[in-house]
């Protein structure tokens, strides 16, 4: 057995905020008609279909709408391949599909009562109406990312694994010490 | 700066969350076509001053792709309607027609 490891190990930074790596993850991306898997997620994940733009849970145990044939299941990191092996099972009559990508992916926590300045810096989306139970896929400086709000002063954000370094780098730079603007 | 409404995921987008498409509603022209015609196909896009009809993808986003009518003077966005049709929607065209009289030309 190889010895999993997350991307960054142990990064963290304070500033702002403050900003730590999650480490290992579990995440199954199913893709499929929603009103077809639904069964199949609430059977396997536990969960309820999430509303566009939703959702319901958090990281190790949620559900998150990624697009209109496509939900994002979080999970813990061992159980990952036997809830794509389940799903698979479930909904073998149905046209999906189900793939395990919590290697392809890192996690960030960003933390503290200027999180939601730390993310408008970098991406064109407005922090001021972002609500709970909202998951946004949008542009981070230069490359994609996704997060939530998984507490009052708690933004999860996740990116593709190759780019983690560089997505640690630009949320540590952009919780700076002294750089808050103080806009939220 | 240009701000479209993606229809399959409803975001507002900024437009450097998307990817431009090009010029929408084209139809194919393929095997034991003129030659004029496939190079038309190919290559010949409208580049109007005024009403224009494009593809673009929600890429830093959902992903999915979408169909945007808008002015390319002022950047007025006229509305913004799913990938899967090979016309505009009526409605979008009657509120073009509302805004932008004699357009259709
Ligand atoms: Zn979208």
């Amino acid at each position: 057995m190889s010895n999993a490891v997350s991307a960054l190990p142990g990064a963290a930074h304070a500033g702002i905020a403050s900003v730590t790596e999650m480490g290992l993850q579990g995440m199954v991306t199913l893709r499929g008609d929603h009103a077809e898997i639904a069964a199949a997620v609430k059977k396997v994940a536990k969960q309820d279909l999430p509303g566009q733009r939703r959702i319901n849970g958090g990281l190790g145990k949620g559900v998150a709408w990624m697009s209109p044939d496509e939900l994002l299941i979080l999970c813990a990191y061992e159980d990952a391949a036997s809830i794509v092996e389940k799903l698979d099972k479930e909904l073998k009559d149905a046209h999906h599909l189900a793939a395990n990508v919590s290697d392809a992916r890192a996690v960030f926590a960003v933390e503290g009562p200027a999180a939601r300045e730390v993310i408008a810096k970098l991406c064109p989306v407005d922090m001021a109406v972002f609500e709970d139970g909202e998951i946004r896929r949008t542009r981070m400086a230069q490359v994609p990312a996704a997060f939530w709000m998984a507490g009052p002063d708690t933004i999860h954000v996740v990116c593709f694994r190759s780019v983690a370094r560089y997505v640690f780098d630009l949320l540590a730079t952009s919780a700076a010490e002294g750089s808050g603007p103080g806009f939220f | 700066m240009l701000l479209l409404t993606c229809p399959n995921c409803g975001v507002a987008a900024e437009e450097t969350e998307l990817a431009p498409g090009g010029e929408a509603h084209l139809k194919r022209v393929g095997p034991g076509s003129e030659d004029a015609d496939f190079e038309g196909y190919l290559f010949l896009r409208k580049n109007p001053k005024g009403v224009h009809f494009e593809r673009w993808r929600h890429a830093n986003g959902c992903g999915k792709w979408f169909h945007a009518a808008r002015c390319t003077v002022t950047l007025e966005v006229f509305g913004t309607y799913s990938a899967q049709t090979t016309e505009p929607p009526k409605d979008i065209l009657l509120k073009i027609d509302d805004k932008r009289p004699g357009w259709r030309g």
